[in-house]
């Protein structure tokens, strides 16, 4: 028995989306595609939103809107997670089907990849027979160029009966076509008779017996053709969407019911049971596509050039890929350590600068000293902490970690991770969601979207935090710079970056266990099916890589942080200043977990610092240090040296930090991935599991590292 | 040795055209819409370092199968 999505609790991902128009005339438009052919780029220049893109299939998971205006229509544009076929596998591609097929959008851009455009005609087909107003662009000309592929895309537009423009959508000029096409597509200026696959003659003539009780039945909402189509398939799931959309149970009709069932009997007559029936139907629509391709691609040699097929060679090779991908991980941390070292200690030594100016500005104003103090050596000075300790490396990180994803080298990742995760009866395609939750957890359970299996997604989504997001980082590398390497030379953090990948394999490693664990526990299951698509090597848009991730990603989690960082620093400061019975209540608080806190190897204070930082990770070493300073004498802190003394100052040895190091890489997700993992599986039990899992883990960890750390000693 | 060939019995570099599938439910879908019907050309493109999966060129994609499930995707050479 496998597990179906009811017994794992994983509901179906809804559409999510209310259209929002911006004036009743906007028309909306869905921009379909299959995965990975510039669909999201598209998006973002049509609309000059910053959708994320990145080269690898199913970056685009949940639907996006956007609004774009042309002299005639103002527009409300859909990004439509990217999809093969509409005969749904996945959540995500659920999401895609529904809307093109149930969303009602005034018109469907198809998004084709010029070099792979036989398999793009898979969809452009499925599309053409649901909604008559199709708009097939076929994209990435230039690449297609480049590979000398050239594509007739005046026949393509006869042989589908729906309008065509090439575009390149990194061009915005080319995008201008598109929208003149639109333009005349939605006016009804363009005559649109889409030319639909036609089938084997038995599956036609069971449509025509299908066809005119349901064209009855169901009016001119959705096509009769396509509905007849679906409804002899018998797909459960379609069949439900298909009542939703039409607010009836289209079964409940008796006319209808009489004419499926002479069609079914018909299409048994001629030994068309399901199977061959479903197979059949797919197989027109491939060999449709073929043909049409056919006629209208000329290519000099295959779309996978010897150039991939170089790269591939060495990238996935026997000897090569695994000590790559582990080279890549180390390169990229030390480039985010080395590069930011120095703009680290500028930042801080403008931002202290800053807090010895508000300081005497408070002074010389006459202010209160409790206001001096909440405001200045509380929010100010831990907002200064988090900007100087986390911008840098993230403005480092989150570009290289992009460039990757752009190149495609992420899904080469998963096809060598694939093995070790079905080892663990899990997917191979959880190393994808795994690498995005480097850069942030939360986006890493939305990215398990792209697994099919609902058992393999929920233990994607269980392990995600296994692996620490970018908010993490900064404090591993401070506390492996303090006590393990020393000073910030540029062997040191070669050293530094060392470690660090030390500590991120540890995560991996313990993704792998959590996960196998988990398939012989509470998720038993075999190992499902799977196909991962490795498509080719793009050029990376370095500038725009750059600009994009700074601002968007970087920018936005940094704000987030400094969010969660301002209140939690005047939290703080009131605690360590507002006392009861003498003691301040920070010390209350630090005394009453210090008995566990001392069990694992640290702390009270650090151990509610982690409390502390639950709604943004990046706070917890600031938390730490503000929480010291107030109960200390340090008042300055501005080298490593004084950070280290500090530090010991509480007591703190190796064994400390090597704990703060691993329980920050185990422990509850943060809010907002816990927000999402409850959003996405729809269940209080798996949430709970989520938090409790990590939990339970650094507490084991940390425990254990603890004795035996002193017991060698 | 015409007889049953699978997708696993071609080293990188060669072809195959595919004769059936014998996998069932939603991978025989996944496949299907890959392209994979009968008469359609294969090449295997390599193998991930740990030898499963392994990469064919489909259609002008490449695209990695398991071992398990091209065990059912019988070829001709």
């Amino acid at each position: 028995m496998g597990l179906t999505s009811a017994s794992v609790g994983i509901k179906a991902v809804d559409l999510g989306l209310k259209i929002k128009k911006q004036n009743e005339n906007d028309a909306v438009v869905a921009i379909a595609g299959n995965p990975n052919v510039g669909k999201s780029t598209l998006f973002n220049n049509l609309t000059g939103m910053n959708q994320h893109t990145g080269n690898w299939p199913g970056k685009t998971v949940a639907n996006a809107q956007g609004y774009c205006k042309t002299s005639e229509h103002s527009y409300v544009l859909v990004d439509i997670p990217g999809t093969y076929s509409l005969m749904a596998h996945s959540a995500e591609e659920e999401v895609a089907r529904n809307f093109i097929c149930f969303g009602k959008p005034d018109a469907t851009v198809v998004v084709c990849d010029a070099t792979c455009l036989e398999r793009n005609l898979n969809l452009v087909y499925q599309t053409i027979e649901i909604s008559e107003k199709t708009l097939v662009c076929v994209n990435l000309l230039d690449e297609a160029k480049r590979k000398k592929i050239s594509v007739d895309l005046k026949m393509l537009s006869d042989k589908l009966g729906v309008p065509v423009v090439g575009t390149t959508a990194r061009r915005k000029r080319t995008l201008n076509d598109l929208l003149r096409e639109l333009d005349s597509l939605i006016d009804g200026r363009t005559a649109s008779i889409p030319k639909t696959v036609v089938y084997d003659s038995v599956v036609e003539d069971a449509i025509s017996i299908a066809e005119p009780a349901i064209s009855k039945a169901a009016g001119n909402s959705i096509s009769a053709r396509w509905l007849s189509l679906k409804l002899l398939d018998k797909d459960p799931s379609l069949i439900q969407e298909i009542n939703n959309s039409l607010g009836f149970d289209i079964m409940s009709d008796p006319d209808v019911c009489e004419a499926l069932k002479k069609a079914s009997d018909y299409l048994t007559e001629n030994g068309y049971y399901r199977s061959v029936l479903k197979d059949s139907i797919v197989a027109s629509i491939v060999r449709t596509a073929e043909h049409t391709a056919k006629q209208t691609v000329k290519q000099a040699d295959s779309g996978y050039n010897s150039m991939d097929r170089r790269i591939d060679r060495i990238l996935t090779s026997r000897i090569f890929g695994y000590p790559v991908m582990l080279l890549m991980l180390a390169l990229v941390f030390w480039i985010t350590i080395t590069g930011a070292n120095y703009p680290s200690q500028l930042l801080s030594d403008l931002l202290f600068t800053g807090q010895q100016l508000l300081s005497d500005l408070f002074i010389k104003a006459g202010a209160p000293d409790w206001l001096h103090g909440a405001l200045v050596l509380g929010v100010y000075r831990v907002l200064a902490w988090v900007v100087s300790v986390m911008l840098p490396p993230m403005a480092i990180f989150f570009p290289l970690f992009t460039l990757l994803e752009d190149v495609g080298y992420l899904p080469r990742v998963a096809y060598n991770l694939d093995k070790p995760f079905k080892k663990c009866k899990a997917c191979g395609k959880q190393a994808l969601s795994m690498c995005m939750g480097f850069g942030c957890n939360a986006a890493g359970v939305v990215g398990c979207r792209i697994i099919d299996s609902p058992r393999e997604r929920l233990i994607a989504i269980l392990t995600n935090n296994f692996v620490p997001c970018n908010g993490r980082f900064p404090a591993m590398i401070t506390m492996i710079s303090i006590f393990f390497v020393g000073s910030a030379g540029m062997l040191d953090s070669a050293v530094s970056a060392l470690g660090l990948t030390i500590v991120i394999l540890l995560g991996i490693a313990m993704t792998f266990i959590m996960s196998r664990l988990l398939s012989s526990t509470l998720l038993k299951g075999v190992p499902s099916s799977f196909t991962l698509e490795l498509p080719p090597y793009r050029r990376p848009q370095i500038g725009k890589v750059i600009v994009r991730s700074v601002l968007d990603r970087t920018l936005f989690v940094l704000g987030r942080a400094a969010a969660v960082a301002a209140p939690a620093g005047l939290v703080i400061w009131l605690m360590a200043n507002v006392t009861v019975a003498d003691v301040s209540l920070l010390n209350h608080c630090a005394e009453f977990l210090d008995p566990f806190a001392k069990l694992i190897g640290m702390d009270g204070v650090i151990l509610m610092a982690f409390i502390l930082g639950f709604p943004a990770n990046e706070i917890v070493v600031p938390i730490i240090i503000m929480a010291y300073m107030a109960q200390g004498s340090i008042i300055e802190l501005d080298s490593i040296a004084q950070m280290r003394q500090l530090f010991t100052e509480h007591g703190w040895t190796w064994i400390t930090a090597a704990n703060v190091i691993l329980f920050s890489l185990f422990h509850w997700p943060c809010s907002t991935t816990v927000l999402t993992i409850h959003k996405e599986t729809g269940s209080l039990k798996w949430t709970a599991v989520s938090i409790l899992l990590p939990t339970v883990t650094g507490v084991a960890v940390c425990f254990l590292f603890t004795q035996i750390a002193r017991l060698l000693i | 040795m015409n007889g049953n060939l699978s997708l696993n019995d071609i080293k990188p570099g060669e072809k195959g055209t595919v004769k059936s599938l014998l996998s069932d439910g939603s991978i025989r879908r996944r496949l299907l819409d890959i392209g994979l019907i009968e008469g359609t050309q294969v090449e295997c493109i390599g193998r991930s370092p740990s030898g499963d999966p392994s990469a064919f060129l489909i259609r002008g994609a490449v695209i990695a199968i398991r071992c398990e499930d091209c065990r059912n995707i019988l070829i001709t050479a």
